[in-house]
């Protein structure tokens, strides 16, 4: 299946995966629950690409498991819908998530050696792929991953398909898990920071072969990341999330030009510039993720955030619109830092 | 209790071993970008350099060495009591003299020597068969818990706990006594249900590790079916520390059937002569001729030494908790 094959039952701008109120606990006999993710929603179409922004533990790798349905079942508890071209992918049983795992909708991970098979050349990897989901012999599947390597940027991909893991440099490795994950033409692909265990250089190289997909092919690409550099090269859409919840949520542009939630502040904040006309140490957010209180009393950010008062810690607030009427930029803030009342950083 | 929690504890650090040893190959492969090498080369280089594991191999090769050409190298057959004429009421095992340098093997007459090396075979049939028996029953046990978890999990450990809890001595006793004819295949077969349960708890807890490993969720985040989840993913990656326990196993095999063969389990047939059996017979002119005992006895402690030797210091190589 091509990209072309899809595109009248989807148009461009269309939802392709629609994600609304998702709630993931862990929890379990004699453990108290605990809300990993906490009522997120967001739309991804195609040829789009959005970002899951956040710190470690925020909830953005929990989220993409639960869509994937590879939480383990037990001791989790999943709710809310995660619509994909009509089905609701979480009411699928493993069988019928399992054929479209590869098919329909792929991932990709972070660290790229420990999520290849050591004991399986590359090639056989790839090639699997194709056999599980296109019915491909084996020849055949070896030949057109010698394509698809060809395809991601893998020098002398004939080579190479018979070479193991820790044959490849880091960079070839994620080429290759790529490779792995567009080997069935996805419509939509997760990459889960992929980029976070490579060097800068390389990582400039893999986002580029991301930004080709999405532009190619229409695939739409969930991209999640703490890296907002990685978000300003490749999304959209940026969807801030904190303890679980999405915090903000707007454009690209408008995440970098107003952001206005304390903690997006604090985040672009940390970015250390040379540009920057403060001079000074950076502005690091105290404190960590792993210090939140949950929602339920206040805002889970107050005990962090510099504009906290009473009413942060009393009631939560909800996800609305942006105060000065900007469309598509959401908010979950009882102080947001709205242009010309920027106060935190001097 | 006791004695039953220690064998567990041991297979189960064996089994964490090999989690770490996996984890572990990430830097192997990040060594080998800047031109080092992988796990198992850099294995092999501190494998060359152990002289534990050099004696050991020395041992081991000589061994299977001797049973493989052990029709050609013994002097006679062993068989035929040559010495028949020479046994008298007061001096029934005839000495060492010309041809025949550790005398007879009692009132039959028969070369020592030759009977030694020819029992070599026997003992090296019965180690070897034993072992991979039990490797193979070992390894559908372990792939099937590691695999399926859940319930099928809970039964298959259940059972192999129930094995560990008796002693494998009593145990291999056990079973030999249930086959009517005692036979080498029977002492293999024994043999081989001790060593199941070792494997399989080993295997099933670094099958564990592996499903919970990042490539494995990767194959699973691609659609790939559990089938080859199971016997490409999983399987192959944690066979190695299962490997290295079967050479430690080995040598448990070897005295595990000499006990046996000692104590009148084994083959019958004293014309296949085995290093067990002949250490049994051997009671009987033990006040007269002790090398009787001696020399067969040698013969399992030098086998069953290098076995070990062996196998001890692949694990430590392989096991990068103790890596220099």
């Amino acid at each position: 299946m091509s990209a072309a094959a899809y595109e009248p039952e989807v148009r461009a701008g269309d939802s392709l995966l629609s994600v609304r109120d998702l709630v993931v606990e862990f929890g379990g006999k004699g453990r108290p629950t605990f809300r990993a993710v906490d009522g997120v929603s967001f739309d991804v179409g195609p040829g789009q690409t959005i970002g899951l922004v956040g710190e470690s533990g925020c909830g953005k790798s929990v989220t993409s498991l639960a869509i994937m349905g590879l939480l383990p079942a037990r001791g989790n508890k999943v709710a809310g819908s995660a619509t994909f071209d009509g089905t609701d992918l979480l009411t699928l049983d493993q069988r019928e998530m399992s054929d479209r795992r590869g098919r329909d909708i792929a991932m990709i991970f972070q660290d790229p050696l420990s999520s290849l098979n050591p004991v399986v050349p590359i090639g056989v990897q790839v090639a699997e792929v194709m056999q599980r989901h296109q019915g491909l012999k084996k020849a055949q599947a070896m030949q057109e991953s010698r394509l698809l390597l060809d395809r991601v940027g893998i020098p002398d991909p004939a080579r190479r398909l018979k070479e193991y893991p820790h044959q490849l440099s880091g960079g070839m490795r994620q080429r290759a898990l790529i490779a792995m994950a567009l080997a069935c033409k996805p419509r939509l692909l997760i990459a889960d920071e992929p980029t976070t265990a490579l060097d800068v250089t390389i990582q400039a190289q893999i986002l580029e072969v991301l930004r080709e997909l999405v532009v190619d092919s229409g695939t739409a690409l969930i991209m999640i990341t703490h890296d907002l550099g990685v978000v300003a090269g490749l999304c959209d859409e940026v969807n801030v999330m904190y303890a679980g919840r999405i915090v903000e949520s707007a454009s690209r542009h408008e995440i970098f030009a107003r952001p206005e939630h304390p903690y997006t502040h604090g985040l672009l904040g940390s970015i250390p510039r040379l540009d920057g006309t403060r001079a000074g140490a950076l502005h690091a957010i105290p404190g960590s993720v792993a210090d939140n209180i949950p929602w339920t009393g206040g805002c889970a950010f107050a005990p962090r955030c510099t504009n906290a008062t009473a009413i942060c810690r009393e009631q939560s607030p909800a996800l609305e619109a942006d105060p000065t009427g900007i469309p598509d930029h959401l908010l979950r803030c009882h102080h947001p830092i709205l242009p010309g009342t920027d106060s935190t950083h001097e | 209790m006791n004695p039953m929690q220690r064998k567990k504890d041991r297979i189960d650090k064996l089994a964490e071993q090999a989690a770490g040893a996996s984890a572990d190959v990430p830097d192997a492969g990040k060594v080998a970008d800047t031109g080092g090498v992988s796990l198992i080369a850099s294995a092999w280089r501190r494998l060359r350099r152990n002289p534990v594991f050099l004696v050991g191999l020395a041992v081991t090769v000589l061994f299977v060495l001797i049973a493989i050409f052990a029709p050609l190298l013994a002097p006679h057959n062993g068989q035929t009591g040559y010495l028949l004429n020479q046994v008298t009421p007061n001096d029934p095992v005839p000495g060492g003299q010309d041809g025949f340098p550790l005398g007879a093997d009692g009132q039959t007459g028969r070369d020592l020597l030759s009977r030694l090396i020819l029992g070599s075979r026997q003992t090296l049939i019965v180690g070897v068969c034993a072992t991979l028996a039990g490797l193979a029953g070992g390894v559908v046990l372990g792939t099937l818990a590691g695999a399926f978890g859940g319930w099928v999990d809970t039964v298959v450990m259940r059972l192999v706990d129930v094995m560990l809890s008796l002693p494998s001595l009593l145990l291999a006793i056990s079973v030999a006594t249930l086959f009517g004819r005692p036979s080498q295949w029977t002492l293999i077969v024994a043999i081989s249900v001790v060593q199941v349960p070792i494997f399989a708890r080993l295997l099933r807890g670094s099958m564990l590790a592996q499903r919970a490993s990042d490539h494995v969720l990767a194959a699973r985040a691609l659609g790939v079916k559990r089938g080859p989840i199971t016997f490409r993913h999983m399987l192959p990656n944690s066979l190695g520390p299962v490997l290295v326990q079967a050479t430690l196993v080995l040598a448990t095999s070897i005295i595990d059937a000499a006990a046996l063969s000692f104590l009148g389990l084994g083959n019958p047939d004293d014309s296949s002569p085995e290093w067990g059996q002949m250490l049994g017979k051997a009671q009987d002119y033990f006040d007269v001729a002790p090398r009787l005992a001696f020399w067969p006895a040698a013969c399992i402690v030098v086998v069953a030494f290098g076995f070990t030797l062996m196998g001890e210091s692949l694990r430590e190589a392989l096991d990068p908790k103790t890596r220099r």
